[in-house]
Protein backbone atom coordinates (compact mmCIF):
# COMPACT_ATOMS: atom_id res chain seq x y z
CA UNK A 1 0.00 0.00 0.00
CA UNK A 2 1.70 3.18 -0.88
CA UNK A 3 1.10 6.41 0.78
CA UNK A 4 -1.12 7.96 -1.94
CA UNK A 5 -3.55 4.54 -1.09
CA UNK A 6 -3.38 5.04 2.41
CA UNK A 7 -4.08 8.81 1.96
CA UNK A 8 -7.04 7.99 -0.08
CA UNK A 9 -8.52 5.58 2.33
CA UNK A 10 -7.78 8.32 5.19
CA UNK A 11 -9.17 11.43 3.79
CA UNK A 12 -13.13 10.40 4.18
CA UNK A 13 -12.39 8.95 7.61
CA UNK A 14 -11.16 12.49 8.75
CA UNK A 15 -12.74 15.26 7.12
CA UNK A 16 -10.68 18.52 6.91
CA UNK A 17 -7.67 16.91 7.69
CA UNK A 18 -4.67 17.34 5.29
CA UNK A 19 -2.24 14.80 4.69
CA UNK A 20 0.95 14.61 2.34
CA UNK A 21 3.16 11.39 1.16
CA UNK A 22 6.68 11.65 2.31
CA UNK A 23 9.59 10.32 0.40
CA UNK A 24 10.93 7.39 2.10
CA UNK A 25 13.46 4.68 1.45
CA UNK A 26 11.89 1.66 3.69
CA UNK A 27 7.92 2.09 4.11
CA UNK A 28 5.25 4.52 3.24
CA UNK A 29 5.26 8.08 5.09
CA UNK A 30 3.12 10.49 5.45
CA UNK A 31 2.79 13.48 7.29
CA UNK A 32 -0.56 14.90 9.31
CA UNK A 33 -0.94 18.15 10.83
CA UNK A 34 -1.08 18.01 14.77
CA UNK A 35 -5.00 19.08 15.30
CA UNK A 36 -5.81 15.86 13.05
CA UNK A 37 -3.25 13.36 14.33
CA UNK A 38 -5.81 12.26 17.34
CA UNK A 39 -8.61 11.76 14.98
CA UNK A 40 -6.29 9.96 11.89
CA UNK A 41 -4.73 7.51 14.46
CA UNK A 42 -8.11 6.75 15.52
CA UNK A 43 -9.17 5.86 11.83
CA UNK A 44 -5.89 4.25 11.15
CA UNK A 45 -6.60 1.76 14.52
CA UNK A 46 -10.21 1.32 13.85
CA UNK A 47 -10.92 1.25 10.35
CA UNK A 48 -7.38 0.30 8.53
CA UNK A 49 -6.01 -2.27 11.26
CA UNK A 50 -3.19 -0.43 12.21
CA UNK A 51 -2.99 -2.36 15.86
CA UNK A 52 -0.01 -1.55 17.21
CA UNK A 53 1.93 1.93 17.47
CA UNK A 54 5.66 0.72 18.00
CA UNK A 55 7.38 3.57 18.67
CA UNK A 56 7.34 7.53 18.60
CA UNK A 57 10.11 9.52 18.70
CA UNK A 58 11.19 12.89 17.67
CA UNK A 59 13.92 14.68 16.08
CA UNK A 60 15.13 18.34 16.26
CA UNK A 61 15.80 20.23 12.64
CA UNK A 62 16.88 23.32 14.53
CA UNK A 63 17.63 25.87 11.79
CA UNK A 64 14.55 24.67 10.54
CA UNK A 65 11.01 25.91 11.26
CA UNK A 66 9.17 24.31 12.14
CA UNK A 67 11.90 23.08 14.33
CA UNK A 68 10.60 19.59 15.25
CA UNK A 69 9.21 16.45 13.50
CA UNK A 70 7.34 13.91 15.78
CA UNK A 71 7.39 10.35 14.51
CA UNK A 72 5.12 7.68 14.90
CA UNK A 73 5.48 4.25 13.82
CA UNK A 74 2.75 2.38 13.08
CA UNK A 75 2.37 -1.23 12.58
CA UNK A 76 -0.47 -3.70 11.14
CA UNK A 77 -0.27 -7.46 12.27
CA UNK A 78 -3.38 -7.93 10.17
CA UNK A 79 -2.18 -6.46 6.85
CA UNK A 80 1.70 -6.76 7.30
CA UNK A 81 1.98 -3.18 6.57
CA UNK A 82 4.12 -0.66 8.41
CA UNK A 83 3.11 3.57 8.59
CA UNK A 84 5.22 6.35 9.50
CA UNK A 85 2.86 9.51 10.56
CA UNK A 86 4.74 12.92 10.95
CA UNK A 87 3.80 15.58 12.32
CA UNK A 88 5.78 18.78 12.45
CA UNK A 89 6.28 20.69 15.46
CA UNK A 90 6.85 24.58 16.09
CA UNK A 91 9.95 25.40 18.40
CA UNK A 92 7.21 25.95 21.48
CA UNK A 93 4.13 24.16 19.55
CA UNK A 94 2.22 21.18 21.34
CA UNK A 95 0.72 18.28 20.57
CA UNK A 96 -2.30 15.72 21.29
CA UNK A 97 -1.87 13.02 23.69
CA UNK A 98 -2.37 9.40 21.25
CA UNK A 99 -3.03 7.81 24.98
CA UNK A 100 -6.46 7.27 24.07
CA UNK A 101 -6.07 5.47 20.86
CA UNK A 102 -2.75 3.42 21.97
CA UNK A 103 -2.02 3.28 25.35
CA UNK A 104 1.15 2.30 24.97
CA UNK A 105 1.92 5.86 23.70
CA UNK A 106 2.34 6.86 27.52
CA UNK A 107 5.59 6.50 28.34
CA UNK A 108 6.99 7.00 24.23
CA UNK A 109 5.51 10.77 24.58
CA UNK A 110 7.20 11.34 27.96
CA UNK A 111 10.70 10.37 26.95
CA UNK A 112 10.05 12.64 23.56
CA UNK A 113 8.18 15.46 26.54
CA UNK A 114 11.91 14.83 28.40
CA UNK A 115 14.30 14.86 25.46
CA UNK A 116 13.11 17.70 23.67
CA UNK A 117 10.32 19.00 25.60
CA UNK A 118 7.30 19.03 23.18
CA UNK A 119 4.30 18.99 25.33
CA UNK A 120 1.58 16.46 25.11
CA UNK A 121 -1.30 18.08 25.56
CA UNK A 122 -3.80 15.92 27.72
CA UNK A 123 -1.20 13.58 28.77
CA UNK A 124 -2.13 11.72 32.08
CA UNK A 125 1.86 11.75 33.77
CA UNK A 126 4.45 14.05 31.70
CA UNK A 127 6.90 13.66 34.15
CA UNK A 128 10.63 13.19 33.81
CA UNK A 129 11.30 9.75 32.71
CA UNK A 130 14.72 8.91 31.89
CA UNK A 131 16.46 12.20 33.53
CA UNK A 132 16.56 12.90 37.05
CA UNK A 133 13.22 14.83 38.40
CA UNK A 134 14.52 18.30 38.85
CA UNK A 135 16.75 18.29 35.66
CA UNK A 136 16.92 21.46 33.68
CA UNK A 137 16.53 21.35 29.53
CA UNK A 138 15.96 18.65 27.45
CA UNK A 139 19.14 17.06 26.36
CA UNK A 140 18.13 15.79 23.01
CA UNK A 141 17.71 18.91 21.46
CA UNK A 142 20.26 20.22 19.22
CA UNK A 143 21.36 23.66 21.24
CA UNK A 144 21.55 21.13 24.38
CA UNK A 145 25.65 20.87 24.80
CA UNK A 146 26.75 17.80 24.78
CA UNK A 147 29.24 17.86 27.05
CA UNK A 148 28.24 19.95 30.40
CA UNK A 149 30.01 20.10 34.11
CA UNK A 150 27.27 19.53 36.86
CA UNK A 151 28.20 19.06 40.48
CA UNK A 152 26.44 15.91 41.55
CA UNK A 153 23.24 15.89 43.08
CA UNK A 154 21.97 14.42 46.21
CA UNK A 155 18.99 14.78 48.70
CA UNK A 156 20.23 16.41 51.45
CA UNK A 157 19.98 13.93 54.33
CA UNK A 158 16.42 13.85 56.21
CA UNK A 159 16.98 16.18 59.54
CA UNK A 160 14.46 15.16 62.21
CA UNK A 161 15.41 16.55 65.92
CA UNK A 162 15.48 13.76 68.31
CA UNK A 163 12.30 15.04 70.31
CA UNK A 164 10.53 15.23 66.38
CA UNK A 165 11.85 11.45 66.01
CA UNK A 166 10.01 10.59 69.57
CA UNK A 167 7.21 12.21 68.48
CA UNK A 168 6.68 10.75 65.41
CA UNK A 169 7.24 7.30 66.64
CA UNK A 170 4.72 8.36 69.58
CA UNK A 171 1.56 9.54 66.60
CA UNK A 172 2.42 6.29 64.83
CA UNK A 173 2.17 3.69 68.18
CA UNK A 174 -1.02 5.95 68.72
CA UNK A 175 -2.18 5.91 65.36
CA UNK A 176 -1.56 1.64 65.01
CA UNK A 177 -3.31 0.81 68.52
CA UNK A 178 -6.67 3.42 67.51
CA UNK B 1 -13.17 -5.61 71.18
CA UNK B 2 -12.13 -2.75 68.75
CA UNK B 3 -12.32 -3.47 65.10
CA UNK B 4 -8.90 -4.02 63.83
CA UNK B 5 -7.71 -1.38 61.66
CA UNK B 6 -5.58 -2.13 58.33
CA UNK B 7 -4.31 0.38 56.00
CA UNK B 8 -2.10 -0.20 52.97
CA UNK B 9 1.45 -0.43 52.88
CA UNK B 10 3.87 1.37 50.56
CA UNK B 11 6.96 -0.80 49.92
CA UNK B 12 9.81 0.51 47.81
CA UNK B 13 11.16 -2.65 45.57
CA UNK B 14 14.64 -1.42 43.94
CA UNK B 15 16.22 -0.06 42.36
CA UNK B 16 18.85 -2.35 44.05
CA UNK B 17 16.67 -5.16 44.29
CA UNK B 18 18.67 -8.65 42.88
CA UNK B 19 15.07 -9.43 41.19
CA UNK B 20 14.45 -6.08 39.10
CA UNK B 21 17.41 -7.08 36.27
CA UNK B 22 19.25 -3.88 36.99
CA UNK B 23 18.15 -0.94 38.70
CA UNK B 24 14.27 -1.14 38.19
CA UNK B 25 12.72 0.80 41.33
CA UNK B 26 8.80 -0.17 41.86
CA UNK B 27 7.39 2.14 44.13
CA UNK B 28 3.93 -0.44 45.53
CA UNK B 29 1.14 0.14 47.23
CA UNK B 30 0.06 -3.33 48.63
CA UNK B 31 -2.63 -4.11 51.03
CA UNK B 32 -1.20 -7.33 52.69
CA UNK B 33 -0.30 -9.46 50.16
CA UNK B 34 -2.00 -7.86 47.08
CA UNK B 35 -0.54 -5.72 45.04
CA UNK B 36 -2.49 -2.04 44.67
CA UNK B 37 -0.75 -0.38 42.57
CA UNK B 38 2.64 -0.24 40.87
CA UNK B 39 4.39 2.81 39.82
CA UNK B 40 8.08 2.20 37.92
CA UNK B 41 10.59 4.54 38.07
CA UNK B 42 13.43 3.83 34.99
CA UNK B 43 16.16 5.95 34.33
CA UNK B 44 19.10 4.89 36.59
CA UNK B 45 21.45 3.46 33.45
CA UNK B 46 20.08 6.07 31.11
CA UNK B 47 24.03 6.78 29.58
CA UNK B 48 22.60 9.43 26.84
CA UNK B 49 23.92 6.66 24.07
CA UNK B 50 21.58 8.37 21.45
CA UNK B 51 22.95 11.74 22.24
CA UNK B 52 26.69 10.50 22.00
CA UNK B 53 25.93 8.90 18.77
CA UNK B 54 25.40 12.45 17.25
CA UNK B 55 28.51 13.21 17.64
CA UNK B 56 30.36 9.61 16.32
CA UNK B 57 30.77 8.75 12.73
CA UNK B 58 28.35 6.33 11.32
CA UNK B 59 30.72 3.48 12.06
CA UNK B 60 31.78 4.42 15.01
CA UNK B 61 28.38 4.29 16.60
CA UNK B 62 28.14 0.29 15.97
CA UNK B 63 30.16 -0.13 19.52
CA UNK B 64 27.60 2.44 20.85
CA UNK B 65 24.35 0.65 19.85
CA UNK B 66 25.64 -2.52 21.32
CA UNK B 67 26.02 -1.19 24.77
CA UNK B 68 22.14 -0.32 24.67
CA UNK B 69 20.91 -3.96 25.24
CA UNK B 70 23.57 -5.40 26.65
CA UNK B 71 22.27 -9.06 26.91
CA UNK B 72 21.92 -8.74 23.18
CA UNK B 73 24.62 -6.80 21.70
CA UNK B 74 24.31 -7.63 17.99
CA UNK B 75 20.64 -7.51 17.96
CA UNK B 76 21.10 -3.62 18.43
CA UNK B 77 24.19 -3.37 15.90
CA UNK B 78 22.08 -5.49 13.60
CA UNK B 79 19.40 -3.61 13.13
CA UNK B 80 21.33 -0.54 13.08
CA UNK B 81 23.79 -0.93 10.32
CA UNK B 82 20.14 -2.75 8.38
CA UNK B 83 18.79 0.91 8.83
CA UNK B 84 22.02 2.83 7.75
CA UNK B 85 22.43 0.48 4.81
CA UNK B 86 19.10 0.84 3.73
CA UNK B 87 19.69 4.76 3.36
CA UNK B 88 22.96 3.69 1.57
CA UNK B 89 20.91 1.37 -0.64
CA UNK B 90 23.54 -1.33 0.26
CA UNK B 91 22.77 -5.03 -0.75
CA UNK B 92 24.55 -7.71 1.16
CA UNK B 93 26.25 -10.48 -0.72
CA UNK B 94 24.53 -13.89 0.51
CA UNK B 95 27.45 -15.30 2.34
CA UNK B 96 27.40 -12.01 4.77
CA UNK B 97 23.50 -12.40 5.26
CA UNK B 98 23.60 -16.18 5.94
CA UNK B 99 26.87 -15.00 8.70
CA UNK B 100 24.45 -12.40 9.73
CA UNK B 101 21.74 -14.96 10.41
CA UNK B 102 23.62 -17.32 12.20
CA UNK B 103 25.26 -14.46 14.47
CA UNK B 104 21.46 -13.49 14.98
CA UNK B 105 20.31 -16.64 16.27
CA UNK B 106 23.23 -17.67 18.36
CA UNK B 107 22.62 -14.22 20.27
CA UNK B 108 19.25 -14.72 20.98
CA UNK B 109 20.15 -18.09 22.14
CA UNK B 110 22.25 -16.29 25.11
CA UNK B 111 20.34 -13.64 25.54
CA UNK B 112 17.47 -16.51 26.36
CA UNK B 113 19.88 -18.22 28.25
CA UNK B 114 20.47 -15.22 30.59
CA UNK B 115 16.62 -15.22 30.93
CA UNK B 116 16.25 -18.73 31.50
CA UNK B 117 18.47 -18.48 34.60
CA UNK B 118 18.02 -15.57 35.86
CA UNK B 119 13.94 -16.58 35.69
CA UNK B 120 14.69 -19.28 37.27
CA UNK B 121 16.81 -18.59 39.93
CA UNK B 122 14.25 -15.65 41.08
CA UNK B 123 11.59 -18.25 41.03
CA UNK B 124 13.66 -20.81 43.43
CA UNK B 125 15.25 -22.91 40.42
CA UNK B 126 18.66 -21.49 41.88
CA UNK B 127 20.69 -24.51 39.78
CA UNK B 128 18.89 -23.51 36.84
CA UNK B 129 21.63 -20.07 36.44
CA UNK B 130 24.45 -22.04 36.90
CA UNK B 131 23.24 -24.72 33.90
CA UNK B 132 22.78 -21.63 31.71
CA UNK B 133 25.67 -19.44 32.18
CA UNK B 134 27.78 -23.02 31.33
CA UNK B 135 26.17 -23.30 27.85
CA UNK B 136 26.33 -19.73 27.22
CA UNK B 137 30.03 -18.97 28.01
CA UNK B 138 30.32 -21.62 24.83
CA UNK B 139 28.82 -18.74 22.75
CA UNK B 140 31.10 -16.01 24.36
CA UNK B 141 33.85 -17.87 23.10
CA UNK B 142 32.73 -17.81 20.03
CA UNK B 143 32.37 -14.24 20.42
CA UNK B 144 35.80 -14.28 21.28
CA UNK B 145 37.02 -16.10 18.58
CA UNK B 146 35.75 -13.96 15.91
CA UNK B 147 36.04 -10.53 17.41
CA UNK B 148 38.06 -10.92 20.70
CA UNK B 149 35.69 -9.61 22.52
CA UNK B 150 33.01 -11.74 24.05
CA UNK B 151 30.22 -9.74 24.76
CA UNK B 152 30.03 -6.73 22.32
CA UNK B 153 31.93 -8.02 19.75
CA UNK B 154 31.37 -5.22 17.43
CA UNK B 155 31.80 -7.60 14.48
CA UNK B 156 28.49 -6.71 12.63
CA UNK B 157 29.52 -3.53 10.83
CA UNK B 158 27.79 -1.51 8.40
CA UNK B 159 28.58 -2.86 4.63
CA UNK B 160 29.28 -6.29 6.15
CA UNK B 161 31.19 -7.42 8.79
CA UNK B 162 34.42 -6.69 10.39
CA UNK B 163 36.52 -9.26 8.86
CA UNK B 164 36.34 -12.87 7.54
CA UNK B 165 35.47 -15.37 9.74
CA UNK B 166 38.72 -17.01 11.60
CA UNK B 167 39.75 -20.49 11.14
CA UNK B 168 37.87 -23.12 13.53
CA UNK B 169 34.98 -21.30 13.47
CA UNK B 170 32.85 -24.17 12.00
CA UNK B 171 34.13 -26.60 14.02
CA UNK B 172 33.26 -24.86 17.56
CA UNK B 173 30.07 -23.46 16.23
CA UNK B 174 28.90 -27.06 15.23
CA UNK B 175 30.79 -28.43 18.38
CA UNK B 176 28.17 -26.23 20.51
CA UNK B 177 25.47 -26.64 18.08
CA UNK B 178 25.32 -30.63 18.33
CA UNK B 179 25.71 -30.57 22.33
CA UNK B 180 22.84 -27.90 22.80
CA UNK B 181 19.84 -29.63 21.91
CA UNK B 182 20.45 -32.30 25.00
CA UNK B 183 21.11 -29.16 27.18
CA UNK B 184 17.80 -27.84 26.23
CA UNK B 185 16.06 -31.01 27.43
CA UNK B 186 17.73 -31.19 30.65
CA UNK B 187 16.55 -27.07 31.33
CA UNK B 188 12.70 -28.55 30.17
CA UNK B 189 13.66 -31.54 32.81
CA UNK B 190 14.61 -28.96 35.22
CA UNK B 191 11.83 -26.51 34.72
CA UNK B 192 8.68 -27.93 32.71
CA UNK B 193 7.36 -30.67 34.97
CA UNK B 194 8.49 -29.00 37.58
CA UNK B 195 5.30 -28.88 40.14
CA UNK B 196 6.87 -25.59 42.43
CA UNK B 197 7.50 -23.56 38.78
CA UNK B 198 4.27 -24.27 37.25
CA UNK B 199 2.19 -23.64 40.63
CA UNK B 200 4.38 -20.08 40.68
CA UNK B 201 3.63 -19.16 36.77
CA UNK B 202 0.56 -20.95 35.90
CA UNK B 203 -2.49 -18.13 34.89
CA UNK B 204 0.10 -15.77 36.75
CA UNK B 205 0.33 -12.43 34.69
CA UNK B 206 -1.84 -13.01 31.84
CA UNK B 207 -1.18 -11.23 28.70
CA UNK B 208 -3.74 -10.88 25.66
CA UNK B 209 -2.82 -10.45 22.46
CA UNK B 210 -4.64 -7.52 22.36
CA UNK B 211 -3.49 -6.40 25.52
CA UNK B 212 0.17 -6.91 24.32
CA UNK B 213 -1.11 -5.07 20.64
CA UNK B 214 -2.11 -2.12 22.46
CA UNK B 215 0.88 -1.95 24.62
CA UNK B 216 2.69 -2.69 21.86
CA UNK B 217 4.69 -5.20 23.37
CA UNK B 218 5.34 -7.26 19.77
CA UNK B 219 7.90 -9.76 20.57
CA UNK B 220 7.75 -13.30 22.61
CA UNK B 221 5.35 -11.39 25.30
CA UNK B 222 2.44 -10.91 22.38
CA UNK B 223 3.41 -14.50 20.78
CA UNK B 224 2.63 -16.58 23.85
CA UNK B 225 -1.02 -14.94 23.77
CA UNK B 226 -1.60 -16.24 20.85
CA UNK B 227 0.00 -13.61 18.06
CA UNK B 228 2.07 -15.32 15.37
CA UNK B 229 3.71 -11.89 14.57
CA UNK B 230 7.52 -11.86 14.07
CA UNK B 231 9.75 -9.70 12.30
CA UNK B 232 11.26 -12.78 10.55
CA UNK B 233 8.76 -13.84 8.92
CA UNK B 234 6.34 -10.59 8.55
CA UNK B 235 9.14 -8.08 7.32
CA UNK B 236 12.18 -10.96 6.70
CA UNK B 237 15.78 -8.85 6.44
CA UNK B 238 19.01 -10.51 5.91
CA UNK B 239 17.66 -13.28 3.95
CA UNK B 240 15.30 -14.78 6.90
CA UNK B 241 12.60 -15.69 4.00
CA UNK B 242 15.15 -18.34 2.67
CA UNK B 243 15.15 -20.32 5.65
CA UNK B 244 12.92 -23.03 7.04
CA UNK B 245 11.95 -22.54 10.13
CA UNK B 246 8.55 -22.26 13.07
CA UNK B 247 7.26 -19.31 14.89
CA UNK B 248 6.73 -21.05 18.17
CA UNK B 249 3.61 -19.56 19.97
CA UNK B 250 0.79 -20.49 22.77
CA UNK B 251 -2.55 -19.02 23.71
CA UNK B 252 -2.23 -18.48 27.54
CA UNK B 253 -0.72 -15.65 27.78
CA UNK B 254 0.85 -16.27 31.18
CA UNK B 255 4.44 -16.57 32.71
CA UNK B 256 4.16 -20.23 32.03
CA UNK B 257 3.33 -20.10 27.96
CA UNK B 258 6.47 -17.14 27.74
CA UNK B 259 8.45 -20.17 29.31
CA UNK B 260 7.45 -22.12 26.75
CA UNK B 261 7.09 -20.03 23.64
CA UNK B 262 10.60 -19.11 24.72
CA UNK B 263 12.76 -22.15 25.03
CA UNK B 264 10.64 -23.92 21.84
CA UNK B 265 12.38 -20.29 19.93
CA UNK B 266 15.88 -21.83 21.62
CA UNK B 267 14.88 -25.02 19.84
CA UNK B 268 14.63 -23.36 16.30
CA UNK B 269 17.43 -20.83 16.94
CA UNK B 270 19.20 -24.02 17.03
CA UNK B 271 17.96 -25.22 13.53
CA UNK B 272 18.48 -22.09 11.65
CA UNK B 273 22.24 -21.87 13.10
CA UNK B 274 22.57 -25.09 11.44
CA UNK B 275 21.47 -24.24 8.35
CA UNK B 276 22.78 -21.11 8.39
CA UNK B 277 26.15 -22.24 9.21
CA UNK B 278 25.65 -25.05 6.02
CA UNK B 279 25.39 -22.30 3.59
CA UNK B 280 28.59 -20.65 4.79
CA UNK B 281 31.65 -21.55 2.96
CA UNK B 282 34.91 -20.80 5.11
CA UNK B 283 36.01 -18.44 3.28
CA UNK B 284 34.64 -15.79 0.62
CA UNK B 285 32.85 -12.49 0.57
CA UNK B 286 32.72 -10.83 4.28
CA UNK B 287 31.49 -7.55 2.77
CA UNK B 288 29.93 -5.72 0.02
CA UNK B 289 31.90 -4.20 -2.96
CA UNK B 290 31.04 -0.78 -2.47
CA UNK B 291 34.11 1.70 -2.34
CA UNK B 292 32.64 4.24 -0.42
CA UNK B 293 32.03 2.53 2.78
CA UNK B 294 34.13 -0.36 3.06
CA UNK B 295 38.12 -0.14 3.19
CA UNK B 296 40.39 -2.06 0.00
CA UNK B 297 41.81 -4.91 0.73
CA UNK B 298 45.03 -4.01 2.54
CA UNK B 299 47.68 -5.96 -0.28
CA UNK B 300 45.77 -2.94 -2.41
CA UNK B 301 46.46 -0.37 0.18
CA UNK B 302 50.37 -0.80 -0.14
CA UNK B 303 50.29 -1.36 -4.12
CA UNK B 304 47.89 1.33 -5.40
CA UNK B 305 47.89 5.09 -4.85
CA UNK B 306 43.55 5.17 -5.19
CA UNK B 307 43.11 2.33 -2.69
CA UNK B 308 45.65 4.31 -0.22
CA UNK B 309 43.32 7.41 -0.63
CA UNK B 310 40.26 5.61 -0.26
CA UNK B 311 41.81 3.67 2.98
CA UNK B 312 42.79 7.14 4.62
CA UNK B 313 39.11 8.77 3.83
CA UNK B 314 37.15 5.97 4.90
CA UNK B 315 39.40 5.72 8.43
CA UNK B 316 39.70 9.98 9.04
CA UNK B 317 36.55 11.40 7.83
CA UNK B 318 34.20 8.14 7.65
CA UNK B 319 31.51 7.72 4.81
CA UNK B 320 28.36 10.28 4.32
CA UNK B 321 24.91 9.12 3.82
CA UNK B 322 22.50 9.99 1.87
CA UNK B 323 19.92 12.54 3.65
CA UNK B 324 16.51 10.59 4.76
CA UNK B 325 15.30 8.26 7.15
CA UNK B 326 14.92 5.00 7.82
CA UNK B 327 14.04 1.95 10.08
CA UNK B 328 14.42 -1.38 9.43
CA UNK B 329 13.48 -3.76 12.56
CA UNK B 330 15.11 -7.06 13.96
CA UNK B 331 13.56 -9.54 15.48
CA UNK B 332 15.67 -9.17 18.76
CA UNK B 333 15.39 -11.67 21.57
CA UNK B 334 13.07 -9.71 23.58
CA UNK B 335 10.37 -8.07 20.56
CA UNK B 336 10.84 -6.01 17.94
CA UNK B 337 14.12 -4.34 18.27
CA UNK B 338 14.43 -1.55 15.35
CA UNK B 339 16.93 1.80 14.84
CA UNK B 340 15.45 4.80 13.82
CA UNK B 341 18.01 6.74 12.44
CA UNK B 342 17.82 10.22 10.71
CA UNK B 343 20.70 11.58 8.20
CA UNK B 344 21.45 14.95 6.72
CA UNK B 345 23.74 13.86 4.57
CA UNK B 346 27.05 14.17 6.10
CA UNK B 347 29.49 11.57 7.72
CA UNK B 348 27.92 11.84 11.25
CA UNK B 349 24.11 10.56 11.98
CA UNK B 350 21.40 13.33 12.45
CA UNK B 351 19.74 11.37 15.14
CA UNK B 352 19.64 7.56 16.33
CA UNK B 353 16.64 6.26 18.00
CA UNK B 354 16.36 2.46 19.04
CA UNK B 355 13.16 0.96 19.78
CA UNK B 356 13.21 -0.67 22.79
CA UNK B 357 11.30 -3.77 23.91
CA UNK B 358 12.32 -3.70 27.49
CA UNK B 359 11.08 -0.13 27.44
CA UNK B 360 7.64 -1.13 26.42
CA UNK B 361 7.45 -3.65 28.59
CA UNK B 362 8.16 -2.18 31.55
CA UNK B 363 5.71 0.68 30.77
CA UNK B 364 2.59 -2.37 30.54
CA UNK B 365 3.94 -3.99 33.61
CA UNK B 366 1.41 -2.31 36.38
CA UNK B 367 -2.06 -3.49 34.05
CA UNK B 368 -0.03 -7.11 34.40
CA UNK B 369 0.71 -7.29 37.97
CA UNK B 370 -2.07 -5.10 39.69
CA UNK B 371 -4.52 -6.93 41.64
CA UNK B 372 -2.26 -10.12 42.08
CA UNK B 373 0.39 -10.86 44.45
CA UNK B 374 3.22 -9.81 45.68
CA UNK B 375 5.11 -12.52 44.61
CA UNK B 376 4.10 -13.20 41.35
CA UNK B 377 5.56 -9.15 40.20
CA UNK B 378 8.88 -11.13 40.62
CA UNK B 379 7.85 -13.99 38.23
CA UNK B 380 6.04 -11.56 35.65
CA UNK B 381 9.44 -9.37 35.61
CA UNK B 382 11.50 -12.21 35.25
CA UNK B 383 9.39 -13.54 32.10
CA UNK B 384 9.00 -10.42 30.38
CA UNK B 385 12.63 -10.57 30.06
CA UNK B 386 13.19 -7.20 30.29
CA UNK B 387 16.86 -5.65 30.39
CA UNK B 388 17.69 -2.09 32.11
CA UNK B 389 19.98 -1.17 29.61
CA UNK B 390 17.45 -1.56 26.83
CA UNK B 391 15.37 0.58 28.30
CA UNK B 392 17.34 3.60 29.93
CA UNK B 393 19.68 3.96 26.46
Amino acid sequence: MDAQAIIDSLSPLVPGAVFEAAPSVDFTTVYVSGEHLVATCQALRDSLNFETLVEVTAADYLPRAPRYEVVYHLLSVSKRLRLRLKVRVANDGTLATVQGVYPGAGWLEREVWDMFGIVFDGHNDLRRLLMPEDWEGHPQRKDYPVQIQKAAQTYAPLEVSQEQFRANLERDRVKRTH
Amino acid sequence: MSEIRTETMTVNMGPQHPSTHGVLRLVMELDGEVVQSVIPTIGYLHTGIEKTAEQKKWQQVIPLVERMDYLAAQSNSLSYALSVEKLLGLEMPQRVKDIRVLIAELQRIASHLIWIGTHGLEIGAVSMLFYAVRERELLLNINELIAGFRFFPSYIRIGGLREDLPRGFHAQVTEFLDRFPAKIDEFEGLLTKNDVYRRRTEGVGVISKEHAYAWGLVGPIARAGGSDYDVRKYFPYSGYETYDFKVPTATEGDVYARYRVRVAEMRESVKLAREALSRISPTGAWACDDTRVVPPPKDKVYSEMEALIQHFLIYSQGFTVPAGEAYVPVEGPRGEHGCYVVSDGSNRPWRVKMRAPSFMAIQALPTVVQGGLIADVVAVIGSTDVVMGDCDR
